[in-house]
């Protein structure tokens, strides 16, 4: 990055279009931006987090308040008192266990999984493999909402509503998991590396656990948090098979928070925080590293 | 390659054979038998091992993904109550008629496919925007990624419940933003259009910076001398983006309208919390009840899960016209091209 390419002033119309050639061939990654682009960004950035923001700031007020106008730009001194009622009214703590619980579960199993099924599809030769790959594929587009009610009924026929499983069972299915895994795979494991193994006598199973397993660490992470993510938030299944008394996730437990004739929308507001920010400290810790899985994912995609 | 792999198989005993490999002293007939054991105990495990792995991903999509989709199907020619969910009448398409003639189920198409447009569209062509700005060189662009993808760690419950404050008709934030340039307060919840572009904003805000990011990863793999053989053409930004990138990403985009697609096919979180007081009606005037809306309030609340099968398997069979309509589409862009 040792070229900046201003072209001195006295230079004429015809040869300051020649140097500009080379800037302009440098549009696709490596240009620096300019003002109005930051503007822009600015703009983005400030609409993605001032509703988390406001959140908090709405929940730091009371009804009264929130029933004005203007409505609060700032914090007001009541954040806490609210954040740890809506704590004991929505039964927040359980849920939070029974959340970390559901979405660590799904998350490692769907990992280990997609990992083994993605080396398989990646690496091994079958026959079968390419109509196999396409019905993973294929159903990535089936809507789960089209599953829901037979999955229902299930659960009511083995008595498992309000527990935990009901919940876990259904979300294991991600064919999205094996083809991320898949993709990585091809790529990041060389097959001289497996052949090698072979030639050492090592089993199938001890190529995955010794071989793939290992380099597919990077992925396997990235993978298990998206599938993290998406299962504490998972909102429609849990909505079905959970009740607020019963066994609620968070989002389950949020979304009766405060209802009645006049809601309590600070009290809402609180819980709604709360339901998110395990999340929001989660990306803030591992932003980078997530922004880069899901865009090794979209490769290809 | 003269190098030692010390680290592929260390020296153990005397011999230094690797584990697992055949013993080479031993009569050879053993020896022999031994041999073909292990070679057929190895084609074996090359040839069954593979299925061996793919197969947990199978079984569980058979039964909580095939099944039930085909199970739904059989129980939408049935008449199913919520409250013995296994006690089945043979309807035959009663189910479908019924919702055929409900103004409802029509109101509830049209929301879908409008609040569709309304979220799918500026969504996808601000990502494409925000991703050509990431895309240059910046100061702190991790922090920006970041930023943008924190809406998509807010769940639904949290985006939803949070927006139906912003969009408040007396006191929220959004109209007295507007009263500051002179628009008078309009009602987010209860006229249509306006209900319908709050419901979709909901969308917009958790999934711009997703769709960013994705169009970021394809945009930087385009390959550098396309741009520069595109420059040498005399080709300035904005031809180079509409001859170089668009056409580069094509496939991403496909991918990401067939995804928004099914997603705006679904929603429901959205508009079920947006007016959580009036249940699962959508509004008061059903102003924004779309199709995931109305199979829950026919299934979990009128407790007609039959019906509400119905509903399923006609979204489905849109989904798959919709789905061909796309491959069509996108067949002919390529013979095109």
């Amino acid at each position: 990055m040792t070229t900046t390419l201003t072209p001195p002033p006295e230079q004429k119309q015809e040869d300051r279009k020649r140097v500009r050639r080379p800037r302009a061939a440098r549009a696709g990654g490596t240009m620096h931006a300019g003002p109005i682009a930051y503007v822009i960004l600015a703009l983005f950035t400030i609409g993605s987090l001032f509703p988390l923001v406001w959140t908090a700031i709405a929940a730091s007020r009371d009804n009264q308040r929130l029933a004005q106008t203007p409505p609060p730009f700032w914090f007001g001194s009541g954040l806490f008192d609210k954040l740890e009622l809506a704590w004991t009214d929505a039964n927040l703590g359980e849920a939070f266990v029974n959340t970390t619980f559901v979405a660590g579960v799904s998350a490692i199993t769907i990992v280990v999984l997609s990992t083994i099924a993605g080396f398989a599809f990646a690496k091994l030769r079958f026959k079968g493999r390419q109509a196999m790959m396409l019905i993973v594929i294929g159903t990535m587009m089936v809507p789960p909402q089209l599953s829901v009610i037979p999955l229902y009924m299930m659960v009511a026929k083995l008595d498992w509503s309000d527990q935990l499983q009901a919940v876990i069972l259904p979300s294991l299915v991600s064919a999205f998991g094996v083809f991320f895994m898949r993709q990585y795979l091809i790529q990041a494991l060389p097959d001289e590396i497996i052949e090698a193994a072979r030639m050492d006598g090592a089993s199938s199973w001890r190529v995955i656990w010794h071989v793939v397993f290992p380099a597919a660490r990077p992925a396997m992470a990235v993978l298990g948090m998206l599938m993290f993510v998406q299962t504490w938030n998972d909102f429609l299944w849990p909505f079905l098979v959970l009740t607020q008394n019963g066994n609620p996730t968070v989002q389950v437990a949020v979304a009766g928070l405060g209802r009645g004739y006049t809601p309590d929308q600070s009290l809402i507001m609180a819980g709604a925080l709360l339901g998110t920010l395990p999340l929001l400290v989660v990306f803030a810790i591992f932003g980078k590293q997530i922004v880069g899985g899901i865009m090794q994912g979209a490769v290809k995609g | 390659m003269a190098t030692r792999h010390d680290t592929a198989a260390p020296p153990t005993e005397e011999g230094g054979a690797a584990p697992g490999r055949p013993p080479k002293d031993g009569a050879p007939a053993a020896l022999d038998k031994r041999r073909a054991r292990l070679s057929r105990r190895w084609q074996r495990d090359m040839r069954w091992s593979p299925y061996a792995f793919v197969s947990p991903f199978f079984l569980l999509f058979l039964a909580f993904g095939l099944f039930p989709l085909i199970y739904t199907g059989w129980a939408s020619l049935h008449q199913v109550e919520l409250t013995a969910p296994t006690d089945m009448n043979w309807v035959g398409f009663r189910n479908y008629t019924r919702i055929f003639d409900d103004d409802f189920f029509w109101n509830a198409a049209q929301n879908t496919l409008t609040i569709g447009i309304i979220s799918t569209v500026p969504q996808l062509l601000m990502a494409m925007g925000l991703a050509h700005i990431l895309n240059y060189k910046l100061r702190a662009s991790t922090f920006y990624r970041v930023a943008m993808l924190a809406p998509y760690a807010t769940s639904i419950a949290a985006a939803s419940l949070v927006f139906v404050l912003l969009f408040g008709r007396d006191y929220g934030m959004i109209n007295w933003v507007l009263n500051q340039v002179g628009i008078d307060n309009i009602d987010w919840q209860n006229d249509k259009w306006p209900s319908q572009i709050a419901v979709s904003s909901i969308v917009i805000w958790r999934w711009t910076g997703y769709n960013a990011l994705i169009y970021l990863a394809a945009m930087q793999a385009i390959p550098q001398d396309l741009y520069e053989s595109a420059a040498l053409d005399g080709a300035n930004r904005w031809q180079q983006f509409f001859h170089v990138t668009l056409p580069s990403l094509r496939p991403t985009i496909l991918f990401t309208v067939v995804v928004s697609t099914i997603g705006a096919s679904q929603v429901f979180g959205e508009p079920l919390l947006f007016d959580a007081n009036k249940g699962a009606s959508g509004g008061s005037q059903h102003q924004f009840q779309t199709l995931g809306l109305y199979l829950y309030e026919q299934g979990w609340v009128n407790q007609h899960l039959g019906r509400a099968s119905a509903i399923a398997w006609t979204m489905f069979l849109i989904l798959i016209v919709i789905g061909i309509v796309n491959y069509v589409i996108s067949r002919r862009l390529r013979a095109s091209s």
